[in-house]
């Protein structure tokens, strides 16, 4: 092959990807270096200009953010609780249902089948936002207001994942299995939940990420549902900071904030980051 | 199918419907009745002032007049369109390349796992701490001020909030950053799935690496590119945490950076049913014909 | 290997902050009993001193709490009077375990925050107030609190108590700044609220830069320099010259020109920017254009670089709570810190800010609303104590002209009695200024938009002050934004 004469050398485009790799990759940790440091820093440091190297009020700032004055306004403890309970019962109700959804559609004929599956992928793309207004009435006449369950429960019709399982089922799970349990005499709500939620687990694990993760970082909707402090979700302590109040103005704070809020994400996302870039490639590509 | 089955499989049919029963209640309840309410609002005057409650009354299509003649709409509706485009197009022509990059067996590019592992990592963040953190970051006496004074690249600090273009790009940087790992593992995984003979059949005729990718990849590529577009038009459209935490709100300056759905937010905070009602029917009307395109499309793909 | 190495290092991180975690855990405790370690010694001798006066006054100094509700439900936007009470009011104990409760003898105090951006504050307090007949008797609100700036919205509704029905007279409150009780005056005369401080505002200014500048760090000299506009901002082109800002940003001086305007921000359901802030924007223009000036949000961060030297600020406008609180005086390295900040009337009397104690009608906590306010608020022995622990200016015009003239005198660190004088201004005595501020303070323009009004017009302007649109466009913007959060309002 004469590639050298036509375009660049394998070696050369090589060298080029590597540079562009390592830049966009600095790109994208740059900000997580930068909030380290200023974590580290105090807020008369923070004044005085930027410095590439860690300061040693880490722990200070720690300190002044969860037991400080500021952990009266800015109740941290609370909001880690609150959003991981909305998050990991968001995530728990989303797979299961969205499994059992998706299994009702891949398995069962019936006559409104066809119609169910063509109007779940119509709405798929609908917005929370849109609906919002109607939501918060209804919430407002349901007198779940300043509550989790309209947060949680919701998350049951979630026709993205729904979609995902369809798919992963139609590689995963064959008829011919379901068949069997009948044969053997197993009722299909414990089919479903013996035979097919096992077999789904690489596609549930996948898509309770993703739930959680969503849910943990939704802001729109806590902030419209959530009124008082104690059951406020940390993205609604975050957007508080930008308000800053007159009493509680602390930048190495406002830095430590920030990173005890995405820190767990990040810890779990590298633990995890084989099964969620596999699965993100997995959902996308339909057939 | 079927008349080939037994009736015994028909009479299992029926926990088709059962199985489906918690989407549809939770469905209806959640989404279907709130999505109605709101299309009813859009036709009453309806809001609070003060301690007072103001309506309903029905005023017909007033305040579908009042978001189409004041302009406001059209003026959000263009920013978050050009915030959109502002990151998208970075956003699709990085994640091309690094895509060809991954799924090119030839250059054998050592240590993807980890790249993977990177620049997906910004999507994970939450978007309101990472718009914080621009914040803090950008602000006139922020570290990135402090940084490029120091090294002498300006000479007094750049106020990157304080001017429509910067705070734009600032809003659209965010964007990119966020999903442009997204939108790379969706292109590699596209790309991983064509043929590798026609590759192989290239590179025997001589093609370059750039003629393969123009000639080959991208028109096998076109219905993939198709749906990461409108998808990502669709979530554009959505555009909210990140500008509405970095300008707090208030769209500044003169509102250039204030989308859609911070203008929505807006009337929703203030108990404005009437025009936020309205607001949300529009946006629903078109998100609707945008997923119209998208579920044309996959199913073009079958 | 190299992502080996970055998530040893995140672990590494993460580690960090979970052992940080446990020591802010055992830290709780140590921090709690540091913020407290100014008040215990004081608020020891408060317990004592109190129960004299308050016999004299004729308060109930022991509350019969016995048939009220166990909840006592505060709404209010920030911990201030959370730690005035905690400081202050006798018989207060607060909760370790949680920082959002604490007790009155078997009273549950209930502590309900929203931060007041964007009207979140008196939007969440509407939304509960509404609901207040239907709400169970531990969710009703007892106490919220409320500003100037919208204090008549909430005055004039049926969903504050006359302070009469509390039980307490106005010869109770006799000893109180008139402008405070003007602010929670309906319109039938009644007496809605109260308050424990008074807000009149000065002018701080850098001593070392006055003294660079100006050749002298005298309130009184430096006064002369800033007495009315013109000089002051002839006082601005000289601080230009030698790399200061007068101010850190157009912001600053805002109040002063709104607080002495002479029509209300809403004329019916018009809304109306009078002359006095167009002459702001004029003013302010003049010296952002002339780069005198920033044109900071104020509490942004960039705003308050000022509190260190190195953000070459001469010049803030706030009341007492500014400076003492607000502007970084306890962090090492700031001006404050090192007593470099000096008082000056400035060139127009205002105020800023200000905080009304309200019983919301339908409460069950009638008696112990009653003793707060009376404590915190017409007890003339707490509220001195609140001016030495606090640096806070009460509503007490006795307690206020006895530390003034320094015929009340107050113990130093070494237990010698002298006159009040504060640290954070060089151990200048401000104190004479702020009662003659005030005295003067006159609040017959209030509506009850100018919350919205004063934040939007702040906002909006900011654009015509950055260059991004012209007057007019920064006006529409104005017009269009309270609009929006008015809608019965119209240009």
């Amino acid at each position: 092959m004469n590639k050298k004469e036509k375009g660049l050398g394998v070696g050369t485009r090589r060298v080029i990807a590597y540079v562009v790799l390592v830049f966009v990759s600095i790109l994208c940790l740059f900000w997580f270096y930068v909030l380290f440091i200023n974590a580290s820093r105090s807020n008369a440091e923070l004044a005085r200009g930027f410095t590439p190297i860690p300061s040693t009020n880490l722990l200070t700032n720690w300190k002044n953010l969860s037991s400080g004055r500021a952990a009266t306004v800015l109740p941290i403890w609370n909001g880690l609780f609150n959003s991981f309970i909305i998050a990991a019962l968001s995530a728990l109700l989303c797979t299961y249902f969205s499994t059992m959804t998706a299994y009702a559609i891949h398995v069962y004929e019936f006559k409104l089948k066809k119609f169910m599956f063509t109007f779940i992928l119509m709405i798929m793309m609908i917005p929370t936002q849109v609906t919002a207004l109607g939501f918060l009435q209804l919430i407002g006449k349901m007198k779940l207001e300043d509550s989790f369950i309209p947060l949680i429960v919701p998350s049951i019709a979630a026709p993205v994942t729904f979609f995902y399982m369809k798919q992963y089922m139609e590689s995963a799970l064959p008829l011919s299995l379901v068949e069997a349990a009948r044969i053997d005499g197993s009722g299909e709500f414990r089919t479903f939940n013996s035979i097919v939620m096992p077999l789904m687990k690489p596609a549930i694990a996948v898509q309770a990420i993703f739930t959680f993760v969503t849910s943990w970082n939704n802001y729109f909707t806590p902030a419209l549902i959530i009124k008082s402090d104690k059951k406020k979700t940390l993205p609604i302590l975050i957007a508080q900071l930008r308000s800053t109040d007159w009493l509680n103005f602390d930048m190495g704070q406002v830095y430590m904030m920030i990173a005890f809020s995405i820190l767990p994400v990040i810890v779990v996302y590298l633990v995890l980051s084989k099964f969620i870039v596999q699965g993100v490639a997995m959902g996308s590509v339909k057939g | 199918m079927k008349t080939a089955k037994s009736g015994k499989v028909v009479r299992y049919n029926k926990w088709g419907y059962i199985f489906l029963i918690p989407f549809i209640v939770v469905y209806l309840l959640f989404q279907f009745i709130p999505l109605v309410t709101t299309i009813y609002n859009s036709f009453f005057e309806n809001y609070r002032s003060g301690l007072t409650q103001i309506g309903p009354n029905f005023v017909g299509l007033a305040n579908y007049k009042t978001i189409f003649t004041n302009g406001d709409m059209m003026q959000y509706a263009k920013n978050t369109l050009i915030m959109w485009v502002l990151g998208f197009i970075p956003q699709i022509i990085v994640s091309l390349l690094l895509a060809s990059w991954f799924s090119d067996p030839s250059l054998r590019l050592k240590g993807q796992r980890f790249f993977k592992t990177v620049i997906y990592l910004p999507n994970l963040i939450m978007a309101s701490a990472f718009a914080m953190l621009f914040f803090t970051l950008f602000a006139d006496g922020g570290p990135i001020n402090s940084i490029l004074t120091q090294l002498g690249i300006l000479s007094q600090p750049f106020k990157f909030f304080s001017n429509a273009t910067s705070s734009r790009v600032l809003v659209a940087f965010m964007n990119f950053l966020m999903w442009f790992g997204n939108t790379t593992i969706l292109l590699m995984a596209g790309m991983m799935g064509i043929d590798t003979s026609l590759f192989e059949a290239a590179e025997v005729d001589g093609a370059t690496s750039t003629q393969v990718f123009f000639k080959i990849t991208m028109p096998l590529l076109r219905p993939i590119l198709i749906y990461v577009v409108i998808t990502s038009l669709i979530g554009g459209l959505q555009m909210f945490d990140v500008p509405q935490i970095l300008t707090n709100g208030t769209g500044e300056p003169m509102r250039s950076t204030m989308t859609l759905i911070m203008y929505l937010n807006k009337h929703l905070f203030s108990k404005n049913y009437g025009l936020g009602g309205a607001l949300s029917v529009v946006l629903f009307i078109i998100t609707a014909i945008l997923s119209f395109a998208v579920y044309n499309f996959s199913n073009k793909q079958d | 290997m190299k992502k080996k190495a970055i998530s040893i290092l995140l672990t590494a991180a993460m580690l960090g902050t979970m052992l940080t975690g446990c020591g802010g855990d055992n830290g709780s405790t140590d921090s709690s009993s540091n913020a407290d370690t100014s008040a215990p010694a004081p608020a020891a001798d408060t317990n004592t001193d109190t129960s004299a006066p308050a016999a004299d006054t004729n308060t109930d100094a022991a509350v019969d709490t016995a048939d009220e509700g166990k909840v006592l439900n505060v709404y209010c936007w920030n911990d201030e009077f959370k730690r005035r009470v905690e400081a202050h009011y006798p018989g207060y104990e607060a909760d370790a375990a949680d920082a959002s409760k604490g007790l009155i003898g078997d009273i549950t105090v209930q502590w309900n925050i929203t931060p007041n951006d964007d009207n979140a504050y008196q939007n969440n307090l509407d939304e509960t107030l509404l609901k207040q007949d239907s709400a169970a008797a531990d969710d009703k609100i007892d106490i919220f609190l409320i500003e100037a700036d919208y204090a008549l919205k909430y005055v004039d509704s049926d969903y504050s108590m006359p302070l009469a029905d509390l039980g307490i007279s106005d010869a109770d409150l006799g000893d109180q700044y008139q402008y405070t009780k003007d602010v929670v005056t309906d319109g039938n005369g009644v007496l809605k609220g109260a308050s424990w401080q008074g807000c009149p505002g000065v002018m701080f200014y850098s001593r070392e830069v006055a003294k660079e500048v100006l050749g002298t760090d005298d309130p009184d000299e430096v006064q002369t320099y800033v007495s009315d506009w013109d000089k002051f901002y002839e006082t601005a082109a000289t601080m230009q010259e030698a790399g200061y800002s007068m101010v850190s940003s157009v912001n600053d001086t805002y109040r002063v020109y709104s607080n002495n305007v002479s029509s209300k921000w809403v004329d019916g359901t018009t809304i109306n920017i009078d002359d006095n802030i167009m002459k702001w924007v004029e003013d302010s223009m003049a010296m952002v254009e002339a780069g005198q000036t920033g044109t900071h949000e104020l509490w942004s961060d960039d705003w308050s670089k000022g509190f260190f030297p190195e953000g070459k600020v001469f010049a803030y406008f706030g009341p007492a709570w500014l400076v003492n609180f607000s502007m970084a005086a306890a962090e090492e390295g700031s001006i404050g810190y090192q007593g470099g900040w000096g008082a000056a009337t400035g060139p127009q009397g205002f105020f800023w800010g200000g905080t009304w104690i309200c019983a919301a009608t339908g409460t069950d906590n009638a008696a112990t609303i009653k003793d707060i306010i009376m404590q915190l608020t017409a007890n003339e022995e707490i509220m001195k104590d609140i001016v030495i622990d606090d640096d806070d200016f009460v509503n007490n015009k006795p307690a206020m002209e006895g530390m003034a003239s320094g015929a009340t005198k107050v113990m130093d660190e070494s237990g010698n009695e002298v006159e009040y004088s504060s640290k954070i201004l060089g151990g200048q005595n401000p104190l004479g200024m702020y009662c003659d501020g005030a005295g003067s303070i006159d609040l017959a323009y209030l509506s009850i938009y100018d919350q919205g009004c004063n934040e939007e017009f702040q906002s909006a302007l900011k654009n015509y002050f950055d260059g991004n649109a012209t007057l007019d466009e920064a006006l529409d913007l104005f017009y269009k934004a309270v609009i929006e959060k008015y809608p019965e309002l119209t240009k």
